[in-house]
């Protein structure tokens, strides 16, 4: 009888290791629990999920995102990861330009000025770059302010004088978003035509543009560094305005982690930007003798443009016929070449 | 001086929202926003659990690391609090918080923010205690007449415990003790990098 109940005993045993090993791969909703002592933890369900979601009954149902930790990798992103980018970037890039500028100064027109002058850019492409350039000034200040005034001018002007210049500088950041956006859309649309890359390139590039020595290799209407700014304005000013557009209509398209990413390709493009244009803000002003003029009165002088920009200058004299810009430039250009 | 907690006992939540309609309630928030609000975790199923969650004034605060304006500070009691003055409503800091805690009004033209908006602890903010100005800005300051926010004095179940961190981790832990199961100290360990061991 003793032995017959061991036999129980053992069998009950062995069934109910069997169920045991035999439940483990079934689902929670399957088994059986206790709702009282079993529940849900936090730390399973971040290991999981990377956040903790449920259910709200009140109207907000962004608010039903109980934890999300990835905060912290933006954070981390924001206070120490741009400000390297962008210190490096920016500071990088006056550095270069100091070092360069006087290296070799103002690259001087070599065949003087010959009086004469041709349009460059005709009124309404010069509105466009202006509008275009101003925003981006405004904005590109204003967004430095957000990631670097406070550890720069905060301690300088003190909490409320700070805060004051932020929030309209925060104003001002939105509100030229649009004008800086229609601008990059028409940037993008009227010299399109002028910024397909083709065979002159490659060897402008190869004769180093003229930067390093004396060179002059010809150029179109454009230039390869001309059209590497105008493809960073196109390609960086659209993710700019995108991102921007995600951050300034919080919810509109994406949550809070898109978010994250979007200031994050934001900020990036937005201080790489910033570099690139200190580069073009030189070469168009103290760096290059007779370049402003070309924004400025929108008319250039025949020899600047024979020297930076022979193929165009031979294209716009076949265009307008010899009695226009008068002949003498085209045969001193033969004769030099 | 005592570092000021929230922890939310979610065994014992019974979803009853009775904290965010106090905590609304007493501080005249506006509509749309909710500074607690209580949560329900794998609703329906064996296990679920409803979380009471508001700001968790987290040691080395991310919206305070964050804020482009520097706007917000921690008082000594460790509460985290802000400067509706200085707040510019730039959003940084909804961004770095893991508890959705910031609010903003929506004002103005497309998703524009107005001043951030968040649990004071029941502590008001930078104007003085108990002001007419600090009450219109950020609420009731009942930390300064002595009493605990009300979320967590009113609560029917004592579910939501507000306090010194280490005396409600001690009550938190003796219920752990004295029932046998706990599902946590829910955002400390994100809060506060530190758990309470049950």
């Amino acid at each position: 009888m003793a032995s017959f109940a061991r036999f129980v005993r053992l069998a009950v045993g062995a069934w109910a290791l069997l169920l045991l090993i035999g439940a483990a791969p079934v689902p929670v909703s399957a088994q059986q629990v206790n709702p009282t002592a079993s529940s849900v933890h936090e730390q399973q369900l971040l290991q999981e999920l990377d956040r903790i979601q449920g259910r709200v009954s009140i109207p907000d149902q962004r608010s039903s995102v109980l934890v999300q930790p990835q905060g912290r990798e933006w954070r981390e992103f924001h206070n120490v990861t741009l400000r390297w980018i962008g210190g490096v970037a920016i500071i990088g890039m006056l550095a270069v330009i100091v070092i360069y500028y006087l290296a070799r100064g103002m690259v001087r027109l070599e065949s003087g000025r010959s009086g004469r002058t041709i349009v460059r850019f005709n009124v309404f492409e010069r509105f466009v770059h202006w509008m275009t350039a101003v925003c981006f000034i405004i904005l590109a200040l204003s967004g430095l302010n957000i990631t670097f005034g406070r550890p720069l001018l905060l301690p300088l002007i003190g909490l409320e004088a700070f805060s004051e210049w932020s929030q309209w500088a925060k104003y001002a950041h939105n509100y030229l978003s649009f004008p800086f956006t229609i601008g990059v859309v028409l940037i993008f649309l009227m010299w399109i035509a002028g910024n397909i890359p083709n065979k002159a390139d490659v060897e402008w590039a190869r004769r180093g543009g003229g930067l390093i020595g004396h060179d002059h290799p010809p150029a179109y209407r454009f230039n390869a560094g001309q059209k590497a700014i105008y493809w960073i304005v196109v390609i960086g000013g659209g993710l700019v305005a995108a991102s921007g557009y995600v951050l300034m209509f919080p919810f509109y398209t994406t949550g809070i982690e898109g978010m994250q990413i979007a200031q994050i390709v934001h900020a990036i493009v937005a201080v790489l930007f910033i570099a690139v244009m200190l580069a073009h803000i030189y070469i168009g002003t103290i760096g290059m003798e007779g370049a402003f003029e070309a924004m400025g009165s929108g008319e250039v002088d025949v020899n600047w443009a024979r020297e930076h920009h022979s193929l165009w200058l031979d294209e716009e004299m076949a265009r307008t016929g010899p009695n226009d810009t008068q002949p003498q430039p085209r045969h001193a250009a033969s004769a030099a070449q | 001086m005592a570092r000021m907690k929230f922890l939310c006992d979610a065994d014992r939540c019974i979803e009853c929202n009775a904290c965010v309609t106090a905590c609304k309630n007493e501080h005249e928030v506006p509509w749309g926003i909710n500074r607690r609000r209580v949560v329900t975790i794998n609703d329906g199923k064996p296990g679920e659990r409803s979380v009471s969650m508001a700001c968790m004034h987290c040691t080395d605060a991310p919206c305070a690391a964050v804020c482009p304006v520097n706007c917000f500070y921690t008082t000594a009691d460790g509460v985290v609090l802000h400067s509706k003055d200085l707040c510019i409503g730039c959003g940084y800091c909804f961004y770095a918080c893991p508890f959705g805690a910031p609010q903003y009004p929506k004002v103005g033209n497309f998703g524009s923010r107005g001043k951030m908006d968040k649990c004071t602890y029941c502590a008001g903010g930078p104007e003085a205690d108990g002001s007419k100005e600090e009450y219109e800005k950020y609420g009731a300051n009942r930390l300064a007449e002595g009493k605990l926010p009300l979320c967590a004095e009113m609560c029917s179940t004592k579910s939501l415990l507000a306090g010194d961190g280490e005396i409600i981790a001690q009550i938190y832990k003796e219920r752990v003790m004295k029932r046998g199961y706990g599902s946590g100290a829910w955002g400390w360990k994100t809060a506060y990098r530190e758990t309470i061991e049950s």
